[in-house]
């Protein structure tokens, strides 16, 4: 059984530890610091936490003891602008910094890369560290190529990298989730990226260009670790599932009780089984008819159940990020927290849940323990 | 030569005292201090050398002008406040 949680918040990062049959706060670190964005690493059993000081930037920490100490680590950093480059967000007219806005994304390199880190960021630089966080560099690749240039924002002001995820069969094959931007693709390594967004469409925009794949808002994309070939992906105007490797997506249209969101979750050995946390829509970011639930389906997308056993069902306003759903490597245990600072496990697949806490501050990024693939 | 004091906010972080430097400039003295002290730079500019957009110098009570360049002139009597600023005390938080 999975005994561990790491949970980042508005204002700190909390341990959640499953004793005598439940799952309490064990441990806070990083009271009052923004904590978007945690990577508990399988490989080696560090845990990175991304801190985001309001006056003093993005910052990166790292534990090798569960969370009792911490050593800061080096911060990925842009390259100096070129002299006279200005490049512009196509939505605000507004230069694009070379300069971390937020630690968005994450993640550990295949375990035949065992120094190899990945870090998306905002405003849309992907970092790769190969020495387990000493330094880090852009990846020039995909920041140079002209089509990352159109991405704009979403939620953000800028747009950013809140997803990755390493191909467990090969560790040169890595996607990427981009708000918004589509999804990305590199089969070498990072050496050359495409975009594959074959089949999602966003309301968003003009007829013409609803089908764009530079423009996709993709809010939270996750392969199936037994079965990388399949993806799912909640977009912005609905979900989508692939089996094909994210050569093209399929819309799932039947998600209750609505299609928008943010979280999406897969289970590691199904890919049929899935788990996204819905909300009323773009501009109603609240839980319909003020009622939390957990959106499951078993058969691909075909159909679904909406799971509420344990959850508020009445005057409950809690909206999930898109980090702050997460399933533990062995498929057993769901967890969930949200804007409101609630946080809930189910030990069978979301028939039921256990409310961890109902007053933890407002919560990002929800990650099991890690453990080797 | 001129002495600078950075926000107790920072001590939180690292060590970073008042310290007195060479500096004809605000970017000269920061720099010095940098020296010293290389884990702060990140922490007072961004990568691009800017000041951080929520930070907030002082050279002798006036707030500097160039905080880009940081070229603004620091007397060599001069004493150089790094502060915050108070619009990022509740750092960025939007909804996704």
């Amino acid at each position: 059984m999975t005994t561990r949680i790491w949970v980042g918040t508005h204002k700190g990062v909390f341990t959640i530890e499953r004793r005598s049959g439940r799952w309490t706060i064990a441990q806070a670190a990083f009271l009052g610091d923004d904590s978007p964005m945690l990577l508990p690493d399988p490989r080696d059993g560090s845990l990175y936490v991304a801190l985001h000081h309001g006056h003093f930037g993005s910052k990166l920490h790292r534990s090798r003891d569960q969370g009792r100490s911490w050593e800061e680590m080096a911060v990925p950093t842009y390259p100096p602008k070129p002299e006279g480059y200005d490049e512009t967000n196509p939505t605000s007219g507004k230069v694009i910094p070379w300069r971390v806005e937020k630690i968005w994304s994450l993640e550990a390199g295949h375990p035949g890369q065992p120094g190899v880190l990945w870090c998306g960021t905002i405003p849309g630089g992907l970092f790769r560290s190969d020495d387990g966080g000493a330094s880090w560099n852009l990846v020039r690749s995909l920041w140079d190529d002209p089509r990352r240039k159109q991405w704009f924002g979403g939620g953000a002001d800028l747009p950013g990298i809140h997803s990755i995820a390493v191909d467990p069969r090969d560790g040169r094959r890595v996607l990427l989730g981009v708000s918004c931007g589509g999804v990305w693709e590199t089969r070498d390594d990072g050496a050359s990226w495409d975009v594959r967004a074959n089949g999602l469409w966003a309301a968003y925009m003009p007829p013409d260009r609803r089908e764009d794949p530079l423009i996709q808002d993709v809010h939270r994309v996750v392969l199936c670790r037994e079965q990388p070939d399949c993806l799912w992906t909640q977009h912005h105007n609905g979900v989508f599932r692939s089996t094909d490797g994210a050569v093209s997506w399929q819309e799932v249209p039947h998600v209750q009780p609505s299609v928008f969101g943010f979280a999406v979750a897969v289970h590691p050995h199904d890919a049929r089984l899935a788990w996204t946390v819905p909300a009323i829509k773009d501009e109603k970011r609240i839980p319909v008819a003020g009622q939390v639930v957990v959106a499951r389906t078993r058969d691909g997308g075909k159909s679904f159940e909406v799971l509420r056993n344990g959850l508020p069902q009445e005057h409950a306003y809690d909206l999930t990020y898109r980090h702050a759903l997460d399933i533990a490597a062995n498929g057993e245990v769901l967890a969930f927290g949200s804007t409101t600072g609630s946080l809930w496990t189910s030990e069978d697949q979301g028939d039921s849940w256990q409310c961890v806490s109902e007053h933890l501050p407002p919560i990002l990024c929800v990650r099991f323990e890690g453990r080797a693939a | 030569m001129p002495r600078i004091h950075f926000t107790q906010n920072l001590q939180r972080h690292l060590h970073c005292p008042s310290c007195t430097v060479a500096g004809q400039t605000v970017r000269e003295a920061l720099d010095a201090v940098f020296a010293l002290h290389p884990r702060a730079r990140l922490y007072v500019l961004d990568e691009q050398g800017e000041l951080r957009k929520h930070m907030v110098i002082f050279v002798d009570a006036v707030q500097i002008r160039d905080r880009v360049g940081l070229t603004d002139p620091v007397a060599s009597s001069g004493e150089v406040y790094v502060m915050q600023a108070l619009s990022g005390g509740a750092s960025d938080h939007q909804d996704e």
